[in-house]
């Protein structure tokens, strides 16, 4: 009865969003008061449907619900409570619905938090937002429907990919999902933008905060799916270059050259069709990365769930969101009204640069990502395009942006002088190069290249601190003065230094780990032991241990320094009874500066146990870098201008002081 | 600067970096490019021993030999095959029968050493090249 219940209110929302995908559209190109409103009720009765229906596939999973064909195929009564949820959306059907549910929850924040857009820019960006809704009910509904019922119900499911019982993997795809599915709301206002043939600040203000926050959820969603990676594949490494991986980055790319354009219509009202042209493409961008995950083109580690009739669909829906736009951009961006021309050397030449390089990136991983694509249709040729591809061609590029990321805040709008700017900068510039040499003479004399990156994170790290100190005139005026200005500081600036600041430590810790870990793979008997970077790790025993869902060898690796005591380490290898399938369950000792990192492979008492070690230095910073990125993120969005409230157009015209913001000194921001 | 200079200034500089980029695109394809083999390709090139490949096929039943963290195995697409030997870790779904990836490079003896044996996240999943080999080889069966 409830999976009825669910697949009835899915059906509803597929009609409720053909409604609110055009009779607003209507309604604003006629200047009608109540089509336009109806927008508002749809997505919040949209919202509300697909939510019914999410809960109806949750009750199945929490039910073990076998009438159920997506719980029979992707649950077990046998699995623990928390897996059950997430098995919701460890499969096919499951994550469509979340897709679906994350953009109708979207588009309902648009109509909620809307309040302050113009009616009609409102119910344009509602309709277009339902528009992208009815695309994936339709697929939904059409090609995987998840209420799917089986008669007669077997005892039992088979159980989920144990690979996806993780608590890491279990919010990996809702983040994800969050910063793919927040990119459709940047890109409806850019759709209405075209519509209304009108980009000015005003616009880039209200786009800003859903920018921030569809990036924030990406940034988290990518860091959690590489230290996923880390933990559970057991290689030790947190970036495999793997087409999927390169599906979450591009968009994250262009997300982050749109997130840095929109501060240049929003403060210079120029780079306005470029900024819509980003908005369209990051959200093409994040639909691609679905059609590759969802359709199985490319040979990925990730491989899902593989329909071909599913991807033809997705391929289509990608070609009229991403043609569409492009078509509607290419028709009506020449009636946006230009911007200003501009000085290089200014915040807006620093902001285009940024933007230059960040797409080149994208496309860069664009091009690695897709070319054995078009090598296999055009000649027949199945090739890899691998890390040393994307080491030859991404960390290059990323040279410039990281050197000119911290002079950037440094120069004024307008018009700027360069050599000033890189004065304040020197110390951050000694320090860094200095890092550069230790790293080069103590650590590794045999790649300088590292030891170069390795000084780039320093810069990074130490630039934005420069940057802050500045800010605030630490140093130069009495400290109750700094703490004034630190009072004064707009959130927005201080988001942007954590962030930029962060780089650095994913910076430091990527290279640290990828250059300079320590590996040993060792077979053991129970009794010998093996040396890593100054450890001793002597193999006590292997014993069986019984988990809810699956049994296990586990080893008991006592790790010891200068003789003394210093942890115990137990990787576990474990049988998924229901899949009869094997994971490594790898033993990490963190102190925070490195990972002693061990798994556990095949064996028996009489040839002992093969054990690989790692020490991997710094590699926590690069998922605390990542996260601590995405808090610069949300601080910038708790930036009081960035509220409800902040200036409209039409407040901007009429209200009195207090009201007008943005402009706080030439630095704010 | 008049505007028209500027903006020249700016397409300059945006046709450099591009430039750039594509230089580096290029050259690290013609590099890094790391084409697939079936072992009947392999028996048909001429292959250089340092060059560095994908191998796929089936782990060919009883063929799996493990000497401490060696491992040895012959790869087939049920019409030639290739010795291989790794030394690592073996992912969790390796197994006898299965398809597998290695990617590495043929050792003067003719035997291929793989430096990556590739893991993949579902054992229902036959990686396409695999898949087409066995189909060139004229021995596949669909089984659901």
């Amino acid at each position: 009865m409830i999976p009825e219940l669910g697949h009835f209110a899915l059906i509803l929302a597929l009609v409720v969003a053909l409604v609110q995908g055009t009779l607003p559209l209507v309604g604003a190109a006629k200047g009608d008061d109540r089509l336009m409103a109806l927008g508002s009720t749809a997505a919040l009765t949209q919202a509300l449907l697909v939510l019914i229906a999410f809960a109806a596939l949750t009750q199945a999973y929490v039910t073990s619900d076998f009438s159920v064909v997506n719980v029979v195929a992707n649950s077990h009564s046998a699995k623990p409570l928390v897996y059950k949820i997430t098995g919701v959306w460890g499969n096919h059907e499951g994550s469509m619905l979340l897709w679906a549910l994350i953009l109708a929850l979207f588009g309902a924040a648009v109509a909620i938090f809307g309040a302050n857009l113009p009616d009609t820019l409102r119910a344009r960006v509602l309709a277009i937002q339902a528009l992208i809704g009815t695309g994936f009910l339709a697929f939904l509904l059409f090609t995987s429907n998840p209420f799917e019922r089986l008669s007669p119900a077997p005892p039992d499911g088979n159980g989920l990919n144990p690979l996806l019982q993780d608590p890491g993997l279990a919010f990996h795809p809702p983040l994800l999902y969050l910063g793919y599915v927040g990119f459709s709301v940047t890109y409806a206002f850019a759709i209405a933008a075209l519509l209304e043939g009108r980009v000015d600040p005003a616009w880039a203000r209200w786009v800003r905060p859903w920018t921030l926050a569809a990036w924030c959820f990406l940034t988290l969603g990518i860091a959690l799916g590489s230290w996923w990676a880390y933990y559970i594949l057991g290689w030790g490494g947190f970036w495999f270059w793997d087409p999927v991986e390169n599906a979450s980055l591009m968009p994250w790319l262009a997300g982050t050259a749109l997130l840095h354009s929109a501060i240049v219509v929003e403060k210079r009202d120029a780079l306005k069709s470029w900024t819509v042209l980003l908005a369209i493409l990051a959200f093409s961008l994040s639909l691609l990365g679905t059609f590759l995950v969802r359709s199985g083109v490319l040979t990925s580690v990730h491989a899902f769930a593989q329909d071909p009739a599913r991807g033809l669909y997705i391929l289509g829906f990608l070609i009229a969101v991403t043609g569409g736009g492009l078509a509607l951009y290419a028709w009506r961006a020449p009636k946006l009204s230009p911007g200003g021309l501009f000085q290089p050397v200014s915040r807006e030449g620093a902001l285009i640069l940024n933007n230059l390089l960040l797409c080149t990136l994208a496309v860069t991983v664009l091009l690695g990502t897709l070319y054995p694509l078009f090598l296999d249709l055009l000649t027949g040729n199945k090739v890899s395009v691998g890390p040393p591809f994307f080491n030859a061609t991404f960390v290059p590029l990323c040279a410039p942006l990281f050197a000119a990321l911290c002079v950037g805040p440094f120069l004024g709008w307008k018009r700027a002088e360069l050599w000033p700017a890189l004065t304040q900068l020197r110390l951050a510039f000694f320090v860094s190069v200095a890092a550069a040499v230790v790293a080069a003479a103590v650590v590794d004399s045999r790649s300088t290249l590292a030891a170069v990156a390795f000084g780039f994170g320093v810069w990074l790290i130490v630039g934005s601190i420069v940057e802050f100190a500045s800010r605030i005139r630490l140093a130069r005026v009495p400290w109750p003065e700094s703490l004034r200005r630190l009072r004064a500081t707009p959130r927005a600036a201080i988001g942007m230094t954590i962030a930029h600041g962060a780089l650095g430590f994913v910076v430091l810790g990527s290279v640290a780990t990828g250059a300079w870990h320590l590996e040993v793979i060792e077979t053991l008997k129970p009794g010998e032991k093996t040396h890593i970077a100054g450890y001793d790790v002597t193999l006590q025993r292997v014993e069986n241990v019984q988990g809810p869902n699956y049994v296990a060898e586990r080893a008991t690796l006592a790790v010891t320094t200068g003789g003394r005591p210093f942890t115990t380490l137990q990787p576990e290898r474990r049988l998924f009874v229901v899949q009869r399938r094997q994971i490594a369950e790898t033993a990490i000792q963190t102190n925070l500066l490195r990972d002693l990192y061990a798994t556990l492979g095949e064996g028996d008492p009489n040839t002992g146990w093969v054990i690989r070690l790692y020490l991997n230095p710094l590699a926590p910073w690069i998922w605390l870098g990542a996260a601590l990125c995405a808090l610069g993120g949300f601080v910038s969005l708790s930036d009081r201008r960035l509220r409800i409230g902040a200036p409209t157009r039409f407040r901007a015209r009429t209200a009195g002081p207090g009201m007008t913001g943005g402009t706080r000194g030439p630095r704010s921001a | 600067m008049t505007p028209k200079r500027k903006r020249l200034w700016l397409l300059v500089g945006s046709l450099g970096v591009l430039g750039v980029a594509a230089a580096l695109v290029l050259t690290a394809l013609n590099d890094n490019l790391v084409f697939f083999y079936s072992p009947t390709q392999v028996a048909e090139k001429t292959i250089p021993a340092d060059r560095r490949f994908r191998l796929g096929g089936l782990v060919e039943a009883g063929s799996v030999k493990k000497a401490g963290q060696e491992v040895r195995f012959t790869v087939t697409d049920t019409h030639k095959t290739v010795a291989v030997v790794y030394r690592g870790l073996l992912p969790d779904l390796f197994r006898e029968g299965q398809g597998v990836v290695a990617e590495g490079s043929l050792g003067p003896d003719g035997v291929f050493v793989a430096r990556e044996v590739l893991a993949k996240h579902d054992e229902n999943y036959m990686p396409p090249e695999v898949a087409k080999a066995i189909k060139e080889a004229g021995q596949w069966k669909e089984r659901k």
